[in-house]
C-alpha cells in the first residue's frame, strides 16, 4: 500500500523545547489512522508541519507525495484540516462561510452551490444552511466544521480532537459520521486524546508520547506489544476461596492470579484459556457466578505503557 | 547522543514558492470589505464623520456668505474655512482620520485568532501574503469609499449653497487632497494592523494605536520644541543658531503623520501657500505674494509629504506583514 501521508525524520524544536523529535509516521491511503497521546505530545505540531503551516527544524515530509513546505498550495487544496474548536463568523450564515472557504478554493459557482447542499445534508445540517452561526450548538458547529471541510473534496482529513467538547452522544454521532467518510476513500488522521473514541474509528493507531512516536500499529497489535500477548480472564466467586485461585494457578498458560476490586479475579494468561479454567475453578468446588475475558482495550494499552513509562523515568531519577 | 537530527534535507533553505502569493486575494478582499460596511461600528463611524463634515461645511458657508465673494478658489475655502467654535473641515478630518482608520485594523488579525477562524482560513490553498494583503486593501478600500462619499457631499452641498461650479484646477486639487487623506487613513490603518498582529488581545491593540495617535497629535508638537532647544540651544543669539533651531524642530516635527497631514493639505487647498519652511525676508526679494500657484507647482511643494505618507503606508505595512508571517499560528 502506498503512503500518502510519510514523515523521515520529522523533528520540531522551539528553542532548546523538542516538540516533535525524529518522527516517523506513514498512514496509507483510505485508513483512519488516530495519533493518540497525552496533552503536550507533540500532536497538533506534527499536524501543523503535514500542512505546511509550521516550518519543520528537520526532516522530511510528504502528503499525497508533496513537500507541504514547497507546494503547500497543492497540498492544502487536497486536505481538509479540522482544527480544535473550530470556529466561524459568528454574524454570517452557514452557507456564507462554506462560500468563503469554496471561494478561497477557487471552486467554481455551480460547484460551490451544489458541494455546499450535499455537504450539509451529509452531516444533518440542511435546515440551518441559512441561520448565522451564532446560533449553533457545539455539536453543530463541529458538524459545520466538517461541512466545511467537504466542500473542497479533500483526498485527505486531518482532524484535531474532533470530539472536544461534545457530549458521549453528539460523539458517538460525530464519529459515525466520520467512519462513514471512509467509504469514499478519504484517508483520515485523527488526533485525539479520548482513548475509546480513537479504538472506535481507527484503523491503525500511533501512540505520542514528547514527540516521538513510541509505538504504531492495529490496536490487537499494540496489545500484543505492550501486554505480552496477555488475556486477561475475569471470573467472579460466590464467596473467596484461595484454594480454588491454587488450583486456577495449576492450569497450564496461566500466568498469574490476582484479586480484583471487588470480588473476583483476573487471570492472566498466554492464551484463551476459559474452557480449562472453568474447568479448573468447578473441580476445586468453586461456586463460579462470572467467567469472561476482556476485550483488549486502548485504555489498558495506554495505562500500561505509560505505566511502564512512568516506572523507568522513576527508576532512573531515582 | 544530541537530540539533532542529520541534516538529511534542510527545508529551511528554501526554493522559490509555489503559485502566486496573491491566490484568494480577491476572496478575502470581498470577504473582508462586506464585513466592514455591513458592521456596527462601520455605521458608527460614518455617522459620525458625516455629521461633522456637514457641521464644519455649514459653519464654513456661512462665514464664506458674508465676505464678498471675490476669491477664485472660492470652493477650496469650504475645506480650509473655520467657524468659530467649529473648527476647519480639514482640522476635523486630521483628527477623525486616524480614529477610523484605527477602527477598521485593530483587531483585524487577533480578532481572527481569538474567533478561531484563522487555522481554518490559513488551510485553505491560499498564502499567509493574501490574507494580511485582503484585509489592508479592504480597510484601505473602505478608508477611501467612506472619504469619497464624504467629498461628493461636500462638492454637492457647496453648489447649492454657493450657487458657483467648482473650476477645474479646484477639482484637480481637491481630489489630490482627497488622495492625500487616503493614504493619511492608510498611515493608520497600517499601524492599526501592526498591532493586531502583535497584540493577542484587541483591547491592548486599540489602546496602543490610539496611545501612538495621541502621542503625535499632543505631544509630538512640545517634545519636538524641547528636543531642538536642548540640541541645538541658542548660546550668542545669532540668526544662524535661531535658524538651525527651527530647522530641527521642523524635521522632527515632519516625523508626525499629522504635520505631514496638515501642513500638505494646506498647501494643496491654499495656492497662495509659497513655502512649507522656513522663508527669509530677502528670499522673497522679487516675489509676487498673493498670487497663486499653479497645481504643479503646490505638487512640488507637498510631494516630499505626500510621498512620505505613502512611504509610512508602505513600511508599517511590511512591517505588519514581516511580523506575521513569522508568527506561529496555533489554534
Amino acid at each position: 500500500m502506498d503512503a500518502i501521508i510519510e514523515t523521515q525524520d520529522l523533528s520540531k524544536h522551539y528553542g532548546d523545547f523538542v516538540a516533535v523529535d525524529r518522527l516517523n509516521l506513514q498512514v496509507h491511503e483510505g485508513e483512519v489512522f488516530g495519533v493518540l497521546g497525552p496533552n503536550g505530545a507533540g500532536k497538533t505540531t506534527t499536524i501543523l508541519m503535514l500542512l505546511g503551516l509550521t516550518e519543520p527544524t528537520s526532516g522530511v515530509v510528504r502528503v499525497a507525495g508533496l513537500d507541504p513546505g514547497r507546494q503547500p498550495l497543492s497540498v492544502k487544496a487536497q486536505v481538509g484540516y479540522i482544527p480544535e474548536q473550530v470556529g466561524f463568523y459568528e454574524h454570517l450564515t452557514a452557507r456564507e462561510n462554506l462560500v468563503y472557504t469554496a471561494k478561497l478554493n477557487g471552486l467554481s459557482r455551480e460547484l460551490t452551490r451544489e458541494r455546499i447542499e450535499s455537504a450539509m445534508e451529509r452531516v444533518g445540517l440542511s435546515d440551518a444552511l441559512d441561520h448565522e452561526v451564532r446560533t449553533f450548538s457545539r455539536g453543530m458547529r463541529q458538524r459545520l466544521g466538517l461541512a466545511d471541510v467537504l466542500v473542497k473534496a479533500p483526498r485527505i482529513i486531518i482532524m484535531d480532537e474532533p470530539t472536544q467538547g461534545l457530549d458521549p452522544e453528539r460523539a458517538l454521532e460525530f464519529l459515525e459520521l466520520i467512519r462513514s467518510l471512509r467509504e469514499e476513500d478519504v484517508t483520515i488522521l485523527l488526533a485525539s486524546h479520548l482513548l475509546y473514541q480513537v479504538q472506535a474509528v481507527c484503523d491503525r493507531v500511533g501512540l505520542f508520547y514528547r514527540g516521538q512516536m513510541v509505538l504504531q500499529g492495529t490496536v490487537p497489535d499494540l496489545a500484543r506489544q505492550v501486554l505480552g500477548g496477555a488475556y486477561r480472564i475475569q471470573l467472579e466467586l460466590a464467596t473467596p476461596d484461595d484454594a480454588v485461585v491454587e488450583a486456577i494457578r495449576r492450569v497450564p498458560g496461566v500466568v498469574s492470579v490476582h484479586p480484583l476490586n471487588g470480588q473476583g479475579y483476573e487471570v492472566e494468561a498466554r492464551d484463551d484459556i476459559r474452557p480449562a479454567v472453568a474447568r479448573a475453578a468447578i473441580q476445586a468446588g468453586a461456586q463460579l457466578l462470572r467467567l469472561d475475558i476482556r476485550a483488549q482495550n486502548l485504555d489498558d494499552i495506554y495505562t500500561a505503557y505509560f505505566g511502564e513509562v512512568r516506572d523507568d523515568n522513576a527508576s532512573t531519577t531515582g | 547522543m544530541t537530540t539533532q537530527a542529520q541534516p538529511v534535507e534542510t527545508p529551511t533553505v528554501r526554493h522559490a514558492r509555489e503559485g502566486s502569493p496573491w491566490r484568494g486575494l480577491g476572496a478575502v478582499l470581498a470577504k473582508e470589505m462586506a464585513d466592514q460596511l455591513s458592521s456596527a461600528r462601520m455605521r458608527i463611524l460614518e455617522g459620525l464623520i458625516v455629521l461633522t463634515s456637514i457641521a464644519a461645511v455649514y459653519g464654513a458657508i456661512r462665514n464664506l456668505r458674508t465676505t464678498v465673494a471675490q476669491d477664485a478658489f472660492l470652493f477650496l475655502r469650504l475645506f480650509t474655512t473655520a467657524q468659530e467654535p467649529l473648527p476647519a473641515l480639514v482640522g476635523f478630518l486630521a483628527f477623525l482620520v486616524p480614529l477610523i482608520a484605527i477602527s477598521l485594523a485593530f483587531d483585524s488579525v487577533n480578532g481572527e485568532l481569538n474567533a478561531r477562524t484563522m487555522a481554518r482560513v490559513l488551510s485553505q490553498p491560499i498564502y499567509r501574503d493574501a490574507f494580511l494583503m485582503g484585509k489592508f486593501l479592504a480597510g484601505l478600500a473602505t478608508v477611501a469609499l467612506v472619504l469619497s462619499a464624504i467629498w461628493l457631499l461636500i462638492f454637492g452641498l457647496g453648489l447649492v449653497a454657493l450657487g458657483v461650479p467648482p473650476s477645474g484646477e479646484e477639482v484637480a486639487r481637491s481630489l489630490w487632497f482627497l488622495l492625500l487623506t487616503i493614504f493619511y487613513g492608510g498611515v493608520w490603518l497600517a499601524l492599526g494592523m501592526v498591532f493586531s498582529v502583535v497584540f493577542r488581545q484587541p483591547a491592548t491593540a486599540a489602546l496602543a494605536s490610539i496611545a501612538v495617535w495621541l502621542f503625535f497629535m499632543v505631544f509630538w508638537g512640545i517634545i519636538a520644541s524641547v528636543l531642538a532647544g536642548s540640541l541645538m540651544p541658542i548660546r550668542s543669539g545669532f540668526l544662524e543658531e535661531w535658524l538651525a533651531q527651527r530647522q530641527l524642530e521642523m524635521t522632527l516635527l515632519n516625523l508626525s503623520p499629522n504635520t505631514l497631514y496638515v501642513n500638505a493639505t494646506l498647501a494643496l487647498l491654499n495656492p497662495a501657500i509659497r513655502s512649507l519652511g522656513l522663508v527669509l525676508p530677502f528670499q522673497l526679494e522679487g516675489a509676487l505674494l498673493g498670487n497663486p500657484l499653479p497645481l504643479r507647482q503646490s505638487l512640488a511643494l507637498i510631494w516630499p509629504h505626500f510621498t512620505g505618507l505613502v512611504a509610512g503606508t508602505i513600511l508599517l505595512f511590511a512591517l505588519g506583514y514581516v511580523l506575521f508571517q513569522r508568527q506561529e499560528i496555533r489554534v
